[in-house]
């Protein structure tokens, strides 16, 4: 396992007013015993609602924050006292603060990231080559960074975080604030990336497109815990997700009309929505045909969006 | 000139700011203890140069007492330094929107600083002036009316130096980088003001030349001057009187570069 | 080793003079506003002549040491001061997460070369001061006229690493730090016989401030300290600052690990 906690936990202490002069402290416990494992070359998606302990996690995955409690090791490192060793395998981008320098050319930077990293000089080309061709670096790597536009930077930043090919990499909302070209530019890559497998990826973001597209596995943290640790599919068996039905008729829906396995949901003119209940959609379907004049139909997945909201509601109750 | 309703929007301007202050608590200790850290350092080393003749520039050593640690506490509510919200306003041009509010822009830029200027005086003051005098021999004013004039007199020095930075900030209409005129008033508002050493030690024709010809001795020598009785109540009037003619200068010398702002600023499209 | 931070370094400064306009201005008044606080001790001299018991050459030497040991602490790590924007901003994470000292890193991130100017006038002072005060020459002393100024500046940079490191508690208190920065360089300057009562014990030997110019001042001179401090720690500013460093530093490694950084 290249990622492994147990049990870590972080508190932080609030101090509140209560009257005039007088603070009260409490402990606020933001990641409260969250236990993980990750596989070489996994891509894992790690959600939660705002404030869940997501990016606190990852603090101290990277060694930026030191845990309260419980273990944690990242390629083997413990990572606030190793940290320094830890910074040269992992790569690290948070969507909100840059890794670069802001006065300097893009390119500078990734030189500069060279000698930082003290990657050899074939490597560094080679690696940047790769990230130039997959992410059109090109029109802007002799721009500073601080004319460079959201995207563009974030292409930057990812190339910043890769140039010295580290085991994992961690990705605090990558795609926040982009453009929809540039979000489909960052995925593509994060595909690539991870298509070569030998990168474990973990990824924090709010869009759950980006988890869709990229992650099998999924881990969903709310008020600091784990609250599923699986594969969407799984997500939405657990959660019992249901698929939908909507057909287009070429009359009007009989009142009163019930189909086995199935509830309708809405009817409006010619057009009515049915929800799965027990029955496959195949048999629905065949029933459906038998009792109306059909014009056109279609299967609906579950949108993740609903599961994960019923999924906050749940572990908040 | 002032109609009432600008006088409410400025007076509320001047209370917000006082209540923004407030809320800068760990601030406002930190600078105070600094102060204080400082007064020490101060105090004792212009008493050892009295401690050779027994004064030094006519100051003896109590009033230097006096000088030492009140310009400490004054030291923040004269603010010399300032904020840099508005010369930043000016370089990205936000200031056109400030321009063109009814009500004036210098009128709440003193406003604001005055607010600023009581919270000050509440806290900033008070701290080193009470730590001075547990540990020092202060200098008392010999007459009562001298607090109220040392009171007019803060006040006239708040205003003038609020009317310099004021002028200061002003020039990065025409300046390509703020920051030279900034330090060109640092270092003479701190060399010419009595911050750094009453300015009667240096030679008499200077002396002469700054009170005249430069409004910096106002912002600090003369309240202080009027607090420790230097020359009697007579002379005290007469710096009062000098900080007051500064002020209508350095005013109408705002107004008319804040008129040929904004004509630029009409002109040149910003 | 070295070949990452002075790296870091020269992209620093490359991409500082970009702006050379305001580089000018910056070298050339900072030169100014520090030569403010030596006129203010030739004025105050240029009143009475003497200070605290020493003559205008002695105080001029311990003037010396401090003049240069204070801006080479400035320019090597007076950066430090930036922590508290770094806290504020949550842009200490980035900090942490390359792989080099995070100190180092601070320090070299917004290098002021225009502190350089400084360094050259205390340089300057501190010469001049030599040749004029009756120094008692001899192989040991011309060890301490090349020590000193390194041993302050160390103590100096021990300082400023010292007061930063509380902004990993208190982000609004930095001005604190001030105090005994620019502060301990003030009293620094002056013989402490100068001071008195229980801030002259508390600055001057409970901190050490007395360790930075004015006993290696009066072991250069020949001349026991007034207040009674056995004539061998006279020698001992060098321990002093190493000593002090080494506090400052692990000060700082508590503070690393208690940094709490922004939550996004």
């Amino acid at each position: 396992m290249i990622i492994q906690t147990s049990l870590l936990r972080k508190d932080f202490t609030v101090r509140k007013k209560a009257g005039r002069f007088r603070r009260t402290r409490t402990t606020v416990s933001a990641v409260d015993g969250v236990t993980l494992s990750v596989a070489e070359g996994e891509m894992l998606g790690y959600i939660g609602p705002n404030g869940a302990g997501k990016s606190t996690t990852l603090k101290m995955l990277t060694g930026v924050l030191t845990p309260s409690g419980g273990t944690v090791s990242v390629c083997g490192l413990t990572p606030v006292p190793q940290r320094i060793q830890l910074a040269r395998r992992i790569g690290v981008v948070f969507g909100q603060r840059s890794q670069l320098w802001w006065d300097l050319p893009l390119a500078e930077s990734f030189t500069l990231l060279r000698h930082i990293y003290r990657v050899p000089a074939a490597d560094h080309a080679m690696r940047l080559k790769y990230c130039r061709s997959l992410l059109d670096l090109d029109e802007f790597l002799d721009t500073p960074v601080r004319q460079l536009s959201l995207g563009q930077r974030m292409r930057g930043e990812l190339t910043a975080a890769l140039l010295h090919g580290p085991k994992v990499l961690f990705l605090d909302e990558p795609t926040i604030g982009l453009d929809v070209l540039s979000k489909q530019a960052v995925r593509g890559f994060l595909g690539e990336v991870a298509a070569h497998g030998d990168t474990t990826v973990v990824l924090t973001t709010h869009d759950l497109a980006d988890i869709e597209k990229l992650c099998r596995r999924l881990v969903v943290i709310d008020h600091g815990r784990v609250v599923h640790d699986g594969t969407l599919e799984e997500l939405h068996a657990t959660y019992r997700s249901k698929r939908r039905i909507v057909a287009d008729l070429d009359a009007s829906w009989p009142e009163g009309l019930t189909l086995p396995g199935a509830v309708v949901e809405s009817v409006e003119g010619q057009r009515v929505t049915l929800t799965l209940e027990g029955a496959t959609a195949g048999e629905v379907v065949a029933r459906l045909a038998q009792a109306v004049p059909l014009r056109d139909l279609s299967v609906q997945e579950p949108e993740i969006e609903d599961v994960v909201a019923r999924l906050y509601g749940q572990a908040r109750e | 000139m002032l109609s009432t309703s600008t006088v409410r929007v400025l007076a509320a301007l001047a209370g917000a700011e006082f209540r923004r202050y407030a809320t800068y608590r760990q601030a406002t200790f930190a600078g105070a203890f600094t102060n204080t850290v400082f007064g020490f350092v101060r105090c004792y080393t212009l008493l050892s140069v009295a401690a050779v003749t027994g004064q030094m520039a006519g100051y003896d050593p109590a009033q230097l007492v006096t000088f030492v640690w009140v310009g400490q506490g004054l030291l923040a509510v004269v603010n010399y330094w300032g904020q840099q919200e508005l010369p930043e306003r000016v370089r990205t041009g936000q200031v056109v929107a400030d321009l063109l509010r009814p009500v004036d822009l210098m009128a709440t830029f003193v406003a604001a600083d005055v607010g600023r200027a009581g919270h000050a005086m509440l806290t900033r003051f008070v701290v080193p002036v009470a730590v001075g005098l547990l540990a020092f021999d202060f200098y008392l004013p010999a007459h009562a009316w001298t607090y109220a004039l040392f009171a007019v007199s803060v006040l006239l020095a708040v205003l003038v130096c609020t009317a310099c930075r004021y002028l200061v900030a002003l020039s990065a209409f025409w300046l390509l980088d703020v920051r030279g005129a900034q330090m060109v008033w640092l270092v003479a508002s701190g060399a010419g003001s009595g911050l750094y050493f009453p300015i009667t030690v240096l030679p008499d024709w200077l002396v002469l030349a700054l009170w005249v010809g430069t409004p910096f001795p106002s912002l600090m020598q003369a309240p202080l001057d009027v607090l420790v009785e230097r020359g009697g109540t007579g002379h005290g009037l007469l710096l009062v009187a000098g900080q007051v003619a500064w002020v209508l200068v350095l005013v109408a010398l705002g107004r008319v570069v804040q008129a040929r702002a904004v004509r630029r600023l009409v002109v040149q499209g910003g | 080793m070295a070949k990452p931070y002075s790296k870091l370094l020269t992209a620093q400064i490359r991409s500082q003079t970009q702006y050379r306009f305001s580089f000018g201005i910056d070298l050339f008044f900072s030169t100014v506003l520090t030569s403010l606080d030596l006129v203010t001790v030739w004025v105050l001299f240029s009143v009475n002549g003497s200070l605290g018991g020493f003559g205008g050459r002695e105080v001029l030497l311990m003037v010396g040491i401090a003049a240069l040991s204070f801006p080479l602490a400035d320019l090597a790590v007076g950066n430090v001061e930036r922590l508290r924007v770094f806290v504020r901003t949550g842009l200490f994470d980035a900090v942490l997460l390359r792989p080099l000292s995070p100190l180092v890193q601070l320090v070299t991130m917004d290098f002021a070369p225009r502190r350089a100017g400084r360094v050259v006038q205390g340089t300057v002072i501190y010469v001049v001061a030599l040749l004029n005060a009756p120094v008692q020459w001899s192989p040991v002393v011309w060890g301490l006229v090349l020590v000193a100024p390194i041993a302050g500046a160390v103590f100096f940079g021990a300082v400023f690493v010292f007061f930063a490191t509380v902004a990993f508690w208190w982000i609004d208190v930095g001005e604190i730090s001030n105090a005994f920065t620019y502060g301990g360089k003030d009293v620094s300057a002056y013989p402490m016989t100068v001071f008195g009562g229980w801030f002259r014990r508390f600055f001057a030997y409970g901190m050490g401030f007395a360790f930075v110019a004015y006993l290696p001042a009066l072991a250069m001179l020949g001349r026991p300290d007034p207040l009674g401090v056995p004539d061998w720690v006279r020698w001992c500013s060098p321990l002093t600052a190493l000593l002090v460093a080494v506090l400052a530093g692990l000060f700082w490694r508590t503070g690393v690990r208690h940094y709490r950084s922004t939550g996004s």
